[in-house]
């Protein structure tokens, strides 16, 4: 453990292509408990992808990373909140069921079910105030209940980083403020930190500690007050960018694809 | 008559062979709705006939061709592990292109034209005391590598992007379940015909799906629909001599039916019980956290 007890994720030299393009290049940070890290910046930048290459899906070009002191995929010690998707109606999955996968759904050959397993499933539940609808099918359930249960299923395995990639998507404002809310107590009472894709910093800006803004083939980090500026911006895009505050929220004007407008999200990967 | 059929040994035997099937079409069932995976299932079963209607040409016997037409697809869909509008396209071309190479193949077949009716509509009542045992065996495989990839089945089935940052393997598990789906089709295909295996593979789980949120119920509920389907089905051509798929076709969409019927009108006592609270829980939990 070279970090010691500061750093729980560590990215050291990080550099990504896709065939001739660059998207990053010696990108490095280190997270340390409890830290909210929200990462931004203009589609095909490679937020998503960052995300893949710490869950040890994608392979970098080089560099280094760990997260508590290992390699991402031997221990799947991470918490993962996708965008909300809606699930079919008639999936036959129960929202415990759904919380359940998050636990034991990588597992191969069969298991009776134990208490110790329920007892965290019904804690997972409790945590994101799911306990109402726990027998409910998954199905019936209205976007953001269903998203509140991504959170859950992400938090029952007590993992040692929690990714979240635009988990507030296609949620109305109050959802996106629950959702937040769960994942900013959630790090906080438990140390874990957080590492949250998004094109929109409002709904977060308030709990967030530090912002990775991806911008094409440049990178810059630091607090929402340092990168967030005109200057940061503008030298990221080597193009005049304005960044405003108005009413406590970020503005930015100028980029080549405005965030702070919401537009419809470009899939990064195939959709379902 | 009836019961002197009845105390027939083929009767046994198609009843035996009936519940085989029966079992692990209802099982796999589950996987092949929740991937959206019917269309699939249609045409692994419609190449197994082209498959079937080569070994007939070549005069081998017909069950292991339909049984390579069906694997072979099966292991094509399951790798290329495509998804939505794609896979339905693909599909379909894949789909037609076969069902012509099998009219073909059936102009040229010299031999008896029940052979290839057989194929199409099913045949229960024809199995063999080896063929059954083919059918045992082979759906003890299945049933096995269902009990033992279940959890990461289910998983990838139903939220595969979470699923692979878990660790599961997305593509080994997508050409495993398109395989055991291929091998259930082509079983199914003796009893029931090419053109109504959906109502053993798709109608029973679909049924299942309406009545419980359970997913470990939804299985036993579609192998229990399908089994009353298929041996109700045998039971009643004795009784008239109508197509015994007619009858597993008719028996497994009243389930269907009664099953969309008991959705509808008692929906929280079909889905589970928190389905009442849910809706009083949505808005208040809502309308106070935008207030503080």
């Amino acid at each position: 453990m070279t970090g010691g007890e500061r750093s729980i994720v560590s990215v050291e030299d990080l550099t990504l292509r896709f065939g001739e393009r660059t998207l990053w290049e010696k990108l490095s940070f280190e997270l340390g408990s409890g830290e909210f890290l929200a990462i931004l910046g203009p589609n095909g930048t490679g937020k998503t992808s960052l995300l893949r290459i710490l869950l040890g899906i994608l392979k970098p070009n080089s560099g280094r990373i760990t997260v508590r002191g290992q390699s991402p995929r031997c221990c799947a010690a991470i918490g993962y909140i996708p965008q909300q998707r809606v699930f079919d109606r008639d999936v036959p999955l129960r929202a415990r069921d759904f919380v359940r996968l998050g636990l034991d759904g990588h597992q191969w050959g069969v298991s009776a079910p134990s208490r110790a397993k329920r007892e965290r499933i019904d804690r997972a539940l409790a945590e994101v105030g799911a306990s109402d609808f726990a027998e409910a099918a998954i199905g019936r359930l209205s976007g953001g209940e269903q998203q509140r249960l991504r959170v859950a299923q992400a938090l029952v395995s007590d993992p040692a980083v929690l990714m979240a990639d635009e988990p507030l998507l296609s949620l109305d404002l109050s959802y996106q403020r629950v959702i937040t809310e769960l994942i900013d107590a959630h790090r906080k009472g438990f140390g874990t930190p957080v590492l949250f894709v998004t094109h929109d910093i409002n709904p977060i800006l308030p709990v967030v500690d530090r912002v990775l803004y991806l911008a094409p083939g440049r990178w810059a980090i630091g607090s929402a007050d340092e990168v967030l500026t005109s200057e940061t911006l503008s030298a990221l895009y080597e193009t005049e960018v304005d960044v405003l505050r108005v009413r406590g929220r970020v503005i930015v004007v100028g980029t080549p694809e405005d965030h702070n407008v919401h537009h419809v999200h470009e899939h990064e990967r195939a959709p379902y | 008559m009836f019961t002197q059929l009845l105390a027939q040994h083929f009767v046994h035997t198609a009843l035996l062979a009936g519940a085989v099937v029966s079992v692990i079409c209802g099982a796999i069932g589950i996987f092949v709705v929740t991937r959206g995976a019917s269309f699939a299932v249609h045409a692994i079963s419609e190449l197994g006939f082209t498959g079937a209607a080569a070994a007939l040409v070549a005069g081998i016997n017909p069950v292991i061709g339909m049984m390579g037409g069906s694997l072979s697809v099966g292991l094509v869909l399951g790798f290329l592990s495509l998804r939505g509008r794609e896979r339905d396209s693909a599909i379909g071309a894949v789909l037609a292109f076969g069902l012509g190479i099998g009219i073909l193949l059936l102009s040229l077949y010299q031999g008896y034209a029940t052979e290839a009716t057989n194929l199409l509509f099913g045949s229960i009542v024809g199995v063999s005391d080896g063929q059954l045992r083919g059918l045992a065996v082979v759906a003890l495989i299945v049933a096995v590598a269902l009990a033992t990839t279940y959890r990461p089945l289910l998983f990838s089935s139903v939220d595969p992007e979470v699923a692979e940052s878990r660790g599961v393997p997305l593509r080994a598990l997508s050409i495993l379940i398109f395989l055991l789906i291929a091998i259930t089709t082509a079983e199914a295909i003796q009893v029931v015909g090419v053109l109504l295996v959906l109502t053993l593979v798709i109608t029973p789980a679909a049924a299942a799906q309406r009545l419980t949120g359970r997913p470990g119920l939804a299985m036993l509920l579609s192998i229990v629909i399908a089994l009353v389907s298929t041996e109700g089905g045998i039971l009643l051509s004795l009784e008239k001599p109508w197509p015994t798929s007619f009858f597993i076709a008719t028996i497994s969409f009243a389930a269907y039916l009664i099953a969309r019927v008991i959705d509808a009108t008692a929906p929280a006592v079909a889905r589970g019980s928190g389905r009442n609270k849910v809706t009083t829980v949505d808005t208040p939990s809502a309308v106070e956290l935008s207030q503080d």
